[in-house]
Formats: C-alpha cells, structure tokens, sequence
C-alpha cells in the first residue's frame, strides 16, 4: 500500500552479539531432531522444518504468529549445544583476550594506573570523533602491550604463552585448551576492563564468542525447493544444521554414557568443524564440506560476501519491476527528448494514476479500454491492466470485467494505465558509467519492437546500433515523476559534468552534413531549399538570392535559419589548415572557409563541422547551451532533422575507390618506402659492425630498436603525407576524415598509402620461432620486414606474412581493452566508494555526510564544471561579445 | 636554547604518557647522563624522529625513591627530575647533529643531539591581488555583493588593461561577470563527490594501458595511462617509475658542461657500475676488478672504492693486489661470502641514492639545460646548492609529502593526474581532480582511495561491509557495539530510504490549509 503524509526513517541501527540466553529467549522452538519432512511432506516436530520457524508451503500456517506465506516473517530456533564450541568470525579476538588478560585472575595485564590512561585516551579519541577504523589502532595497541607482560600486574601469576593452531585450536605451552576452558577464562574477564579490549560491555562478552547454544534461522531464509519431479531438495544452510543436530546428539550420547575421552573428544572437533564451516565455508586450514555432488557447500559467510553476495547483489543493488529490455535502434525524426517504445511494451509497463474528482471520468474511459484496447483512428491508446482500491486489493482488468471495474471506478483508488505519449521514463544502458547513462525520455509509443531514440543522444550513453540492448523503466511515483522531469531529461544533460562541453551533439551524418552544407557556401534552387526546409518547422525562406532573374538560396543562410536569434561568435573550424594562410589568420576571407563568423544568428561565414557541432567538441552548440536547454534542444533537433534532409537530398556515399591515388603517387610511396628499408639495413649493418654509438643509458639493441622504428615511423608518415597530397577536399572520405566526421587522415593513408610498423607491448614484433618471427625470414634477420613492418596498404591487400603480423597487432589491443575494462571498472568502484558522501553546501563549502569538511570552497571558485566553459569559470569572450557585440569581436581580431 | 646539545632517548608512548601525568617528576633511566641540568631533552617513540621535548631541571646517581617513574626495571643509573613535556611537531632525527658535526641517523637508546638552525623560513604567498584588482573586488563586492574568486578578478583585470576600458564599460562587465557567476555556481546539496568519481572513472576505459617513452627524452620510460592513474589513486609509496625533472641555478642552468657535472653529482655510481666483482671461494675472498674506462667516465678513483669498503659491514680484511681490490673474510663462511659479494655491488660510490640514472636535456621554451633523472629523491636533491630548489619536480608523491608537507603532495596528485588523463587526449575539469586530491589529503596525510585509505575509514558499517571484507566488519560492529547513524549514502540504499544528498538533502512538508 502507498503511505501518505510524513514517511518514517531509521534513525540508527546498532550491532551486537547475541547472548545465549538471548539466543533461547528469542527462539520459537529447541530443535532436536535432524530430519526435516515425515513421509507424507509434512514438517516434523521440533525438526529443522518446524512449523514454529515460519512456513514456506502455501497453505500452511505458522504455529508462532499464525501468518501464512507471505505474511510471517520466520522466526529463529535454537539448537543446545551438548560441548561449548569457538565461533570462527572471533578466534583471532579470542586470541587477543586470551593473551591480553591473566589466566588466573581474568584481568587485563596492565597496572591500574595504566589502566586510567588508556581509558582516558580512548575517551578523547571517541570526543574527537575518530572513525572505528582508528579506535582498533588503540585497541591493538594496548592489547600488544597487555600481551606482553609475563607476570599479572594484578595477582603475580606467572603468564603461559598461548598459540593459536589454525583455525580454532588453543594451545597453552603445547597442551590443547578445551573451548570449555577458553570460555571459563573468558567468563573471568571483568565487565571493568572489557572497554579496554574493544568489547562494549553493554553489548558483548567475551565467552559469548564461544559458543553453547546455536541459533537456527527461520525457514524462509533457507527454504526447500521441490523439483519439477517432486523431487525436493534442502538448502546448503539446512544440510549443515543436519550434519550439527547429528553429531550434537552423538556427542551427548557419548559423553552422558561415559564414553572414553578419546571419542568425545573427536565428537567434539567435528562438531566444532561442523560449526565453523556452517558459519564459514572458506575458512583457511580445513577442507570446504561439500555437498553430495561435490560442489562447495554454500554457507553463511558466502551468502554475503563478494560481488553475487547478499551486500552487493541484493542490498547495495536491487531488482525492480516496470522495467523492460530491447534492442535499440535510430530514429532521427525523434527529439532527443523522446524515446520510441514498442506499443507491446508500452501495454505491459503501466503508469498509476490516482482517481479524483477531475480525472474520475478519463479514467473510466481508460479503464474501460480494458488491457487490449483497439487502435482508435489507426492511433495508440491506453488501456489499463489493473486498478487499485481504496483498501489496497488490486484488481485485474480483463476483456470481460472491464465495464464492471469502470462503472465502480470511484475517488480514491488506482488505476494502472498503459503507458502513453508525453509519459517520462528512465532510459538506461550499462555500464552506467556516469550519470548521462541514464536519462529521462519521453515516451512516444510507436509501431515494432526496438526502442528508438534521436541520434545525438548515442555518446552519452555510448551506444550504437550494432545489435545493443538498453533497459527502461516506468516511474511509479509523482516526486520522482517531477525530479526526472526537472533533473533527468535529456536536455537537461547536453553539457557533461566533466569537461564542461557538451556530450549530446552532431555525430558522422550530422557533421557530413553541415560540411556539406556550408563549406564554401553552395546554392540551392527554391525547389531544392523548399525540399530541404520540408524537414524542418519553418514556413518562411530566408532572404532569396537572384541570379539572371532566378531564386537561389545560399546553404549558410539555411543553417542560419535553425540558429537561435542574437548569437554572436567567431572560431575556428575544424578544416582549418594553418599551411594555407602560413599562421596568419585572414578570419572571414580565409581562403578554405575555415573561420567561423555568427552576427546575430547569423552565418556570416565559415565552415560547420565538427568544431562547431560535434558531441564533445562543438564550440557553437556549447554556446547555444548556455542560453537555455529549450533552446539547444530545439537547435540539436532541428540540426538532425536538417542534416538528414541535407545528407539524403545532396548524396553521399564512400567506397574503396576513393582511394584511388594515381600510379605516379604509387610509385613515390613506394620509393620512399624501399630507401627507408634501405636505411634500416644500414643501421643493422653498422650495428653488427659494432659502429653503432649506443644512446646513453640504453643498451646497443635498445638504440638500434630505436632508431629503426624512428626510420619507419618516419616512412610511414611520409607515405601518408604523399597520399594526402592526391586526396583532396572533394573526396568523400577526405570529407569525413578532415570535417571530424569519422576516421582520420592517418586510416586513410594506411589504405591508400602503407599501413606501417606492427607492434606488440610498444616494441616491433620478434617473438615467435627461434630469433626469428616466422620460418619465412632467415635466423636472426632484424631487417624491416621481418619484424613485423607492413608495407602494402589495406587497398593493395597484405601477403601472408604481413597479415600474419598485423594480427599479432590486433590481438594485443583485443586483449588491452578487455583487461583495461576489469581495472578501470575496479578503480572507478573505488573512487565511488570513496567520493560518494559528498555534497555541497549552501555555502558552497563541500563536507562528507560525518560533516568534516573536504573544501572550503568547491574547486576553489565554487563553479559547477557543467556550467563551466570547458573548465573555465566565466568565459571572458562570451561576456564581451555579448555585451559589445561586433565592435569587440573586430577589435579582437586586431591582436 | 635550541643550539645547545640535548639529551635525546627512545620511549615508549605508555612510558610519556605516564610522566606527562605525573610531571613534575623524577625519572629513572638506564643510561649515563653527562649533561649539567637544566636543559631540554626529546623522546623519539620510533628512533626515527623527535616526539616530545622536556625540561630537565635536576640530574642526579639513581636511588629508589617513593613515586618514581622508571623507563626499565633493570639496570637503573640515572634520575632526571622531569619538569614537563611538551607534544611537539615531530623533528625528523637528521635535524640533530653530533658534537662531531654528524648526523644523526636513528637513536636506538639514547643519544646527544645539537638541533641545527635553520634561520627564518619565510613563507611566500603565492600571489597577493594587485591594487587594480583589489579595488575591482571591492566594486563587486560593493555594488552586487559578492566576493568575486581570485582567477575572475585576474581575469576582469586582464581584459580592462587589454582593451582599455572605459569607466562605464567596466563597470557594465562587471555587473555581466557577476550575474554569469551567479548563474554558474554549483548548486547546493550537489553530489560533488559521486560526479568528480565519475568524470575521473569514465575515461579510464579509453585509457592505454602501455608504458611508454617519456616525451622529450626517449631514454627513459615511464607509466603511463591508466596504470599510472591506479597508481595516483591507490598513493603508492613507490610509483613504478619515478622520476625527477631538475633545474638548475640562474647561473649554471645555461651551460651544458655545468648540467652535465651536476648530472655526474647525482647520478648515483654503484661498485657495479664500474667494477667487476668476482667471488672466490677457495680463499673465500671477493675481488673487485675495476673496469678503468666505466672509472674515468664516471670520475671515480681507486681510492674513493678502497675508501668506500670501510662502510661494510661484513667483517674482512681489505688489500689491494695491483689493480686489483681483494677483501677476504676474517671467518671462512659461505653465507657471509655471498653477503660480502652482494654488499660489494650495491656499495654506493658517490651521488645521491636512488638516483639510477641522469639525463641531460635541452629544455623546450627557452634553452636552458635540465636533468631528467630515473629514480627519485627529493630531500637530498634539494640539499644540492646547484639545483634551483623552487622548480624541481619529482613524480613520487608520497615523497613529497614527506619532505614539502601535504599541501605540496595535494597539489603533486592534481597535476600528475591531470598530466595523464591530458596525455591521453582525455579531457577532465580540474575541479574533480581537486575534490579527489582533497578527500586524499584532508586529514594530514596521503591515504589511498580504497579499501587501506579512505573507504576503510568510513563511519558506517554497513557501508563498510558492502565494499569490501563484508563479515570481517559485521563481526567486529557486533563486538564494539558499532551504532550506524545511517547518513551516507551506501547504508541507505541498503536499507531503502533516500539518501541525503541533492533533492533528498532537504526535508519538505507540506501543510495544507486547514479549511
């Protein structure tokens, strides 16, 4: 049931051990018998299955709260112990006790006067606030100095060395100390001196760590499962407490009939071997018990250690219902608010919608849909799969019922309805490396089954569209519904917190497009800039340009047109080329349209790629961000609806041929290939020679390793350089490499030019048969080739062994990525763990939720980095171009 | 006072903590005491560094007295009457002198110390407003109310000067400043940390995880990309490769023949490095034959080795057989022969420990002459008169600390960690680097981010046992009687409440009217 009004929080939760009279007092029955289920599958009495410790069997009853399945909580049993016993999670404690305190008279080993200090400096450190961690450094410090006295300062009783045989053995001078014995000593300790040991007497005592009488947890936590063959089978814990009844009996037996010493005491070490693997089944120095199967036995502490244990899996993360997984795939025609859900799922995830007086009838309407509601004018409606009443039962909505619920409909109750349009959702893909990795989405309930979303919201949650599933969730309460809305839109999130640009923005097409469609300014007929508006929402051209009595329209005053008004700024392109204007910048007469000129929201002149719009680099969207997330919301929009129009009505299209270079080009790459090898087999030679100078600090083979790889490194470059010489702008893939759309120059050169150096841990390939890589190559051949340089491009094609080698090369980045995803996903779990209880207050001044403080100021300007201008508190030329507009951005342009 | 020789020993806390109770008082030691009363003495807890300093005001021939305090229970010769004692800022050991003029290293016992001066420490401020911009400041705070950060004040300054502002003009931008300001403040209850260990988490999976050659100088290599930021975060008392970037003084730094001699200084040259040893074991003997050409590069003599051989420690006979050094064991045993072998090759020669390696560069802007070095040590660099001490940098952080103090070392995690993410191309405001150095450092020392350093140190138990070592917490809250107030984060998602930071920092009721 919802609770209304002021929600409860727990204020504290404290820990202890249990006392054995607690242990008695809380349990609902002594468990004696070691079976579980009679013959008819029927719990036995006062066995492990007990009907007193909570019942998993719908149907039954719990004899102790009377609840049935869902409704009783368990309750714990105990178990007498016929042998005290030591509980493993304390041995090393006991240990400290044992050595810290008299064997005679139970007193910790210090003089009184000592005693005062300690207690004083223990009471100053908890005034001082100090973390548990720092109080165990004085505990283990007074109990080392305890230990170390040889004679009780109290009562001169000479002290015997206890030690310890792994893992809960006591040896005193070589003679085993009984867990009996251990727990009568620990008896002695008074309550006085416990504070000193680190033990809070209002919550422990020593000889509580040994145990007499153990507890047995409620059925429900260890509950029987019944196969498909009605087989049933217990739960790890459940075995274990088998095998503890067992020989708890037969240790009792024994020792009530007088049985010899010998078997009672091995009685009583597999009891307590039982004991320590039921609370620890990894303990170091005995073997794991198993199961029939052989496999490890899985017991308490592995319930809830680890990565799959209780803490982690189930209690820092949990399960949640309204949530549903599919592939994705794009949508351009989408706001990036929005998120295309496939009707199937928009009828299962529902919303709930309390009933008042204004909704009452809508409601009924909806309800009356029923859960598979025809489509209304070929459009999706909500239907609803169930309502809620006033009481909480739930009821649900069928075909059949539908009208009846409808006309009951009253104030007050529940209705959950389908999800529909305008709905806002969380939208997620894993690894959810940072908060952009979940957003919030509107829903638009659409034909098929993927979700679909707009294309520039791919880099914050690094997808693509190569087969990836994301998950989404319903939101089921109004605050949430409103903080999603305010503080997890999309828009909301165009500006990344960490660098202070903006990650939501053009990608490939959308870069290729606005290249395409400013750089260097071309025209459109008023057919072709009707077609490329038809996109858009704009139902007037801009200004025509007339020509021998023709309209024409320019492409910059197209994209002006999605710009927001008042926008002034000046950059420089991606494309820009310091070689053509020799570093002296010309502005907006620069000779390949390379700097960027916005009057008013107006393109003046320049070249949009992917320093204007791009998703991490994009200077002019950063710009529109700051004016408000309405406004770059509508712009980014507008730029994906336009670049599709642009990129489908102009064409674009690559292929290996635009790497064509002429057979002159061929040969040159070639040439200067062939001498770098040459230069190679010198330095080999010299080397061999033993001309060779070795660099200072490096051996000979290190120098020459060296220096051949500068050589072909160099070569490589060259190769690259010639080859960028016959790809000109006008080239498809040189578009896209030069315009920051995808790839780079450097790949295309690998194709058309050389593909270069393999290598393997930073050096050049030599690992393989005897001194040499493969069998092709003669015996300690160090030339170019045979280590692992490939000469031919991906366009030529590589020979055998080339592609052999560029394997080796590949290989070793596959195994990088996936060993660098385990650490980095290790560190960055650290720097959470650490980082998380940090918040800034209103004044700005960051503290951890124990309230020490961290900053005085955050990052020293209290600026948040999202709003920064890629970290800079306020950007001096945002500010003067707005308040002087052109006469600035000219005076600037003077220096 | 500080000039005349004190009387230093070693104790144990419970030992001080008991005079500092009693004080005054007299106290028994098991040492001679030489010096005239009244004069100060200091106890070192660790031999390593002076914890407490007293006054002595009596000494006298020890007898057992009623309420005496002992150090030991055996062998008591002298009674120091304590007046009192005085915690003090730790006074690392080699701050003392010997009467001889030496160092001291460790006190094991006790020991007689003269604390050498230092003169007046001037702290320099790294950089006051300048009148100009003071009276921006006093504008802003005059006229909007509101105390600009330094770097915008600098910047408002720069801009008026670089475009010669008018009065009005000024004016209009600071008024535009201080309502940008405004707007780009971080919002209150912000969870600052979780960002900061995002933006710093994320770009790992781009990162390399390739050591590479140091850029400039390709002898060297050093750690970089990702292992390198594991290796910030986890403040690793050794990185992997450490490294020091020296400059040199106004007069030398010049002169490539002056940074090469400073290199050859510091550089430290093992008997390895020029000699070959070689062990006998028919006369159990070690001969060391040194490799004339490696003596001259290096500048070591024959003479500085022989001298050098009197710092071993294993017993032996030293001799020089012509070129030759034989040092042969006073007692025939194999284990000591090797000792001696081993000891030989590691023996310093000359330079600074830990220095393996120093390279001599070029510096990019403008033409002066730098040592790269492989390996690191600060303390003793910085005693050099030839190295310009305000400049030097060394990858090592823990060292830093050491020697510079924590600011120093916060500073030292910011920029090395910067310095990678940039290297790789990545871009991080520096404001989270700051936060993560902050959490590192704010309690005095350099703690790692993780289960050792930060993480272990949470309040909370629950939270605790959710990172890491999940029962070892449980099991020891139950015996302390651990409460858990439940204020993080981790211990209320675990118990299924809001957390308290952002929206659920604020408690909101709503009280509707009563109608």
């Amino acid at each position: 049931m919802r609770a209304f009004g002021i929600t409860k929080r727990i204020n504290s939760i404290k820990f202890s051990l249990l006392s054995p009279e607690e242990i008695r007092k809380m349990s609902a029955v002594k468990v004696i018998t070691a079976d579980t289920y009679d013959d008819d599958g029927f719990p036995i009495d006062k066995g492990l299955m007990d009907l007193h410790m909570g019942v998993i069997e719908p149907g039954l009853r719990c004899k102790t709260c009377g609840g049935k399945v869902d409704e009783c909580p368990g309750h714990f049993g105990h178990i007498e112990l016929a042998m005290p016993v030591v509980h493993v999670g304390f041995v090393k404690n006991i240990k400290n006790y044992l050595d810290a305190t008299c064997s005679e008279c139970g007193r910790i080993k210090l003089k009184d006067e000592e005693i005062e200090i300690y207690k004083q400096k223990i009471e100053e450190a908890k005034a001082m606030g100090a973390s548990p961690m720092q109080l165990f450094v004085i505990y283990k410090k007074i109990i080392d100095e305890a230990s170390s006295r040889p004679i009780c300062p109290h009562c001169g009783a000479e002290q015997k060395k206890i030690a310890l045989d792994k893992p809960t053995t006591f040896r005193e001078e070589g003679r085993k100390l009984t867990p009996k014995e251990v727990r009568e000593r620990l008896e002695r300790i008074p309550d006085e001196d416990l504070p000193l040991l680190g033990i809070n007497p209002e919550n422990a005592r020593p000889e509580w760590m040994v145990l007499t009488v153990l507890p047995v947890p409620p059925v429900n936590m260890r509950p029987t499962i019944t196969l498909e063959t009605g087989e049933r089978s217990e739960d790890d814990l459940t075995h274990k407490l088998v095998d503890i009844i067992r020989i708890n009996q037969r240790l009792r037996e024994n020792r009530d009939s007088g049985a010899p010493q010998l078997i009672i005491e091995d009685l009583w070490e597999l009891l307590q071997y039982h004991v320590t693997t039921y609370f620890d089944n990894q303990t170091a120095g005995i073997p794991p018990a198993r199961h029939r199967s052989g496999r490890p036995l899985k017991t308490i502490v592995q319930r809830l250690k680890g990565k799959e244990g209780r803490f982690r899996s189930n209690l820092s993360g949990k399960r949640v219902n309204f949530s549903s997984r599919t592939v994705i795939s794009p949508e351009p025609f989408l706001s990036i608010n929005e998120v295309g859900v496939p009707e199937k799922a928009a009828r299962e995830l529902t919303v709930p919608i309390a009933v008042t007086e204004q909704n009452i009838e809508k409601m009924r309407e909806i309800v009356l849909r029923g859960p598979n509601p025809k489509k209304e004018d070929g459009k999706y409606v909500p239907g609803a799969n169930y309502v809620i009443r006033s009481d909480g039962r739930r009821i649900k909505i069928t075909e059949i019922n539908a009208e009846n619920v409808a006309k009951k409909l009253e104030v007050g109750w529940v209705v959950e309805r389908h999800m529909t349009n305008g709905d806002i959702v969380l939208f997620n893909r894993q690894p959810s490396l940072h908060r952009m990795s979940m957003m919030g989405h509107l829903v638009k309930v659409m034909p098929y089954r993927t979700f679909r979303f707009n294309l520039a919201v791919c880099p914050p949650y690094n997808a693509d569209f190569d087969g990836d599933e994301m998950n989404l969730h319903v939101i089921q309460g109004e605050e949430a519904r409103a903080e999603a809305k305010i503080l997890m839109l999309v828009q909301e999130h165009i500006l990344s917190p960490r660098f202070g640009g903006p990650i939501i923005g053009g990608i490939h097409d959308h870069i290729t497009a606005m290249f395409l469609l400013t750089h260097n300014n071309p025209k459109f007929t008023k057919e072709q800039a009707i077609h490329l508006l038809s996109y858009l929402n704009y139902d007037t051209l801009p200004e025509p340009h007339i020509e021998k009595g023709k309209e024409y329209f320019y492409g910059k005053d197209i994209f002006s047109l999605i710009l927001p008004k008042g926008l002034n700024m000046e950059f420089k392109s991606k494309i820009c080329d310091p070689s053509v204007c020799g570093g002296k910048c010309v502005f907006d007469k620069c000779p390949i349209d390379a700097y960027v000129v916005i009057r008013d929201g107006k393109l003046v002149a320049g070249t949009i790629d992917e320093n204007a719009i791009g998703s991490f680099k994009g200077k002019l969207l950063d710009r529109i961000a700051k004016m408000g997330s309405n406004v770059v919301r509508e712009f980014i929009d507008n730029l994906t609806r336009l670049a599709v129009g642009v990129i489908s009505y102009i064409g674009f299209t690559t292929g290996i041929d635009d790497e064509d270079i002429p057979e002159d080009a061929k040969l040159q790459i070639m040439s200067v290939i062939e001498e770098a090898e040459n230069k190679v087999e010198k330095l080999i030679e010299s080397y061999r020679k033993g001309q060779l100078q070795p660099a200072p600090g490096r051996s000979l083979e290190e120098t020459l390793e060296m220096e051949i790889m500068g050589v072909l490194a160099k070569a490589r470059d060259e190769a690259g350089k010639i080859s960028a010489r016959y790809l000109g702008l006008e080239n498809p893939s040189v578009i896209m490499a030069r315009s920051g759309a995808r790839a780079s120059m450097l790949n295309l050169s690998q194709m058309a030019g050389s593909i270069g150096q393999q290598s393997v841990r930073g050096q050049r390939l030599h690992r393989g048969y005897q001194d040499r890589t493969l069998p092709h190559f003669k015996r300690g051949d160090l030339g170019a080739k045979a280590r692992g340089f490939v000469e031919s491009s991906y366009k030529k094609g590589l020979n055998p062994t080339e592609y052999f080698f560029h394997s080796m090369g590949g290989r070793e980045g596959l195994v990088d990525t996936a060993v660098r995803t385990s650490r980095s996903g290790y560190m960055q779990r650290r720097l959470i763990n650490a980082l998380e209880d940090l918040k800034v207050r209103e004044d700005r001044v960051v503290v951890d939720t124990g309230g020490n403080i961290i900053q005085f100021k955050y990052g020293e300007d209290g600026i948040d980095p999202t709003r920064s201008s890629w970290g800079e508190n306020i950007d001096m030329e945002e500010i003067l171009t707005d308040l002087f507009g052109e006469e600035y951005l000219l005076r600037r342009r003077k220096k | 006072m500080t000039e005349k020789l004190a009387l230093i020993w070693k104790d144990k806390i419970g030992n001080v903590e008991s005079i500092k109770l009693n004080a005054p008082v007299y106290y028994a030691v098991d040492f001679p005491v030489k010096l005239e009363a009244p004069f100060y003495a200091y106890i070192t807890l660790k031999g390593k560094e002076a914890n407490y300093r007293l006054k002595i005001s009596e000494v006298k021939d020890y007898e057992p007295l009623e309420g005496i305090l002992k150090r030991t229970t055996k062998n008591l010769k002298t009674l120091l009457k304590i007046e009192e004692v005085q915690e003090i800022a730790s006074i690392p050991m080699y701050e003392f002198k010997k009467e001889s003029g030496e160092e001291i290293k460790r006190v094991s016992k006790y020991s007689y110390g003269i604390l050498i001066e230092h003169g007046e420490f001037t702290i320099e401020k790294f950089r006051d407003m300048k009148p100009r911009e003071k009276e921006i400041f006093e504008i802003a705070k005059k006229d909007h109310g509101v105390e600009l950060p330094f770097s915008i004040v600098e910047k408002i300054a720069k801009t008026e000067e670089e475009y010669s502002m008018k009065k009005t003009e000024l004016k209009r931008l600071i008024a535009r400043v201080v309502e940008v300001y405004r707007k780009r403040l971080v919002d209150p209850y912000e969870a600052v940390g979780i960002i900061a260990a995002q933006s710093i988490g994320e770009p790992g999976t781009q990162m390399t995880l390739r050591t590479f050659h140091y850029a400039g100088v390709a002898e060297m290599n050093v750690t970089l990309g990702l292992p390198r930021l594991i290796e910030i975060v986890d403040a690793r008392r050794d990185p992997s490769t450490p490294m020091m970037t020296i400059y040199l003084r106004e007069d030398l730094r010049y002169s490539e023949d002056a940074a090469r001699e400073v290199a050859k200084k510091i550089e430290s040259t093992t008997i390895k490095d020029v000699a070959d040893v070689i062990t006998n074991i028919t006369d159990m003997s070690v001969v060391i034959r040194p490799n004339m050409a490696e003596m001259e590069n290096r500048g070591v003599r024959k003479e500085d080795i022989v001298e050098n051989l009197a710092k071993i420690k294993v017993k032996s006979v030293v001799e020089v057989v012509g070129d030759d050094i034989k040092l042969k064991l006073s007692e025939p045993s194999y284990k000591n022969l090797n000792r001696l072998a081993n000891e030989i090759r590691m023996l310093n020669l000359k330079g600074i420990k830990g220095i393996e390696r120093a390279i001599v560069r070029k510096g990019k802007d403008n033409g002066e002459w730098v040592i790269y070095t492989q390996g690191s040590n600060l303390r003793e660099v910085l005693n050099l008169d030839e190295v310009d001490g305000k400049r030097v940098r060394t990858n090592n952080i823990i060292e830093i600390a050491d020697v510079l103090g924590i600011e120093a070392a916060r500073n030292s995690i910011i920029n090395e960690a910067l310095d990678t993410l940039h290297q790789q191309g990545l871009s991080v405001d520096m404001r989270h680097m700051m936060l993560v150095a902050d959490m590192m450092t704010y309690n005095g020392h350099v703690e790692a981010i993780g289960r050792h350093g930060v993480a272990g140190q949470k309040e909370s138990v629950l939270a605790r046992a959710a990172f890491e070592i999940t029962s070892k917490h449980l099991l020891a809250a139950g015996v302390t009687g651990e409460v858990d107030e439940l204020k993080g984060v981790a211990e209320n998602i675990i118990v299924g409440q809001p957390v308290t930071l952002g929206t659920g920092a604020v408690v909101l009721i709503y009280k509707p009217k009563k109608r």
